[in-house]
């Protein structure tokens, strides 16, 4: 069975034993950057046109279908679209902060990759503080968004921008209580030590109750640290045409929404991790025939089973609820799921030191 | 891959976006007229000027948020030991979030909570 591991393996030691070693590791560079931004592309369009017919498939719709079959290309003709479009600068912008503010979102994006485990052994940097890096290059983001607003000379934009500002360092907070209650049970900030801890169970089932409510805290603070709906107030297009990228146009409004969806991806990854085990296949405690039965399913396919079904779910968030008010979405973060998540940490610790998690 | 990963992936973001922007600047046939540089603001022109002052509360979330950040930077290193050193451990996070939480009944108090 060919596995993710074996084949970067594989690349590894042909470019080794064919070129010199400085050769060979600028190399293994280029075909890691060129992987990585292939994967952007691909999750881009895939997420886009998820996002599409699963909206249709809620409002009980068709959905795109005229490009490719079945409308699977649709994205992949909106993407040429956006291309040829004119990336226009408004007037009175700031010209410098506008066209950086784009790449900034790009390049947190991109670094978020670094630390997950996409398959088992498959893994870009497996630094020792995992979770600790993702919690703090994700709070980054928030930075380009404030470019983008501010300097884009339009009053929308500026105040997307502020609300978007305010909702995120908000959930942060309630997003990062529930992470660490998962840290409490592991003992460990490292992504692949977290993913070994759950080999006999996945922590949503080990860690009883506290666990659960952590993970239904995280999954509500990460739409909101996302921007989406029910808490997509930063660009609430019946108020604020589009919010912060409003004044954004052809190539550089592309790449936002693209550092957008690959944000949702990742996040649903690090909540996968955490929570469901990453690629870790699902195991019961000791029954050793179930679980050798699992094992033959690839590590990459569980961990992207499990992170496109976390997708979907904020996704089906999106068509359930309406959208919030400024002063009720900070009045849910700051007088009920910071309390509460604080509470659950509590209750966590509790429970590991007692060791009545499995 | 160890650390040299950061600097191929903050490269690789630098040229997908440079490079698609680049792409785009050679296809487009743009054309100039002296409207289409007005902000967006659904046909009506501007009033004022855009930096305008925002209501006060935006800042008095950032600064409470402050707080419970620092906090929270201080949990990492704890939690990571908690298993380990037992009870001890549970103690200390005890009185923490009795300090921190007296603090911020008092912001509450307050009405810094309040959306004004």
């Amino acid at each position: 069975m060919w596995s993710l591991s074996q084949i970067a393996g594989s690349i590894h030691e042909w470019l080794s034993t064919t070129f010199n070693p400085t050769i060979a590791l600028i190399l293994e560079m280029v075909i890691a950057g060129v992987a990585i931004i292939g994967l952007f592309a691909v999750l881009g369009l895939v997420l886009v046109i998820m996002e599409r017919k699963v909206a249709a498939w809620i409002q009980i719709r068709l959905g795109p279908n005229r490009v490719g079959p079945k409308g699977l290309l649709q994205s992949a003709a909106d993407t040429v679209k956006l291309l040829v479009k004119e990336g226009m600068t408004p007037d009175g912008a700031d010209k410098f902060l506008f066209n950086l503010a784009p790449f900034v979102a790009m390049i947190v994006a991109m670094l978020l990759m670094a630390p997950i485990a996409f398959a088992k052994d498959f893994q870009l940097w497996d630094l020792n503080i995992g979770v600790l890096y993702v919690s703090s290059v994700s709070s980054i983001m928030v930075i380009s968004i404030l470019m983008a607003g501010w300097s884009s000379n339009n009053k929308y934009s500026l105040m997307g921008a502020m609300r978007s500002g305010a909702q995120i360092v908000s959930y942060e907070l309630s997003a990062g209580l529930a992470i660490l209650s998962i840290v409490v049970l592991t003992g460990s900030l490292q992504i692949s030590e977290i993913v070994q801890s759950q080999a006999n169970g996945w922590w949503l089932f080990k860690g009883h109750i506290p666990a659960i409510i952590a993970f239904v805290i995280f999954m509500i603070a990460v739409t909101a640290e996302t921007n989406r709906a029910p808490f997509d107030l930063a660009e609430a297009e019946s108020e604020l045409t589009a919010g912060f990228h409003t004044e954004y146009s052809g190539m550089k409004f592309a790449l936002f929404f693209l550092s957008e969806y690959v944000n949702v991806f990742i996040v649903c990854a690090i909540g996968a991790t955490l929570f469901l085990g990453g690629w870790m296949p699902f195991h019961i405690g000791n029954w050793e025939a179930f679980n050798h039965i699992m094992d033959y399913i690839p590590s990459s396919i569980w961990f992207f089973g499990k992170t496109f079904f976390l997708i979907f779910l904020i996704m089906w968030f999106r068509w359930t609820f309406p959208r919030l008010r400024i002063d009720q979405l900070l009045n849910l973060e700051w007088k009920y799921l910071l309390p509460i998540s604080m509470v659950n940490l509590l209750l966590m610790t509790a429970l590991a030191i007692l060791g009545w998690h499995f | 891959m160890g650390s040299a990963s950061l600097i191929v992936l903050i490269i690789a973001a630098v040229a997908f976006s440079g490079i698609a922007i680049l792409i785009s600047r050679f296809v487009l046939k743009a054309s100039t007229n002296k409207q289409k540089g007005e902000p967006i603001e659904c046909g009506i022109p501007t009033v004022g000027k855009t930096w305008i002052q925002l209501n006060v509360g935006y800042y008095l979330f950032a600064l409470i948020f402050l707080i419970f950040d620092v906090e929270l930077v201080f949990l990492y290193p704890w939690a990571v030991v908690a298993k380990t050193t037992g009870w001890l451990a549970f103690a200390e996070i005890l009185i923490f979030f009795f300090i921190l939480f007296m603090g911020f009944l008092y912001a509450h108090k307050k009405g810094a909570l309040k959306w004004i």
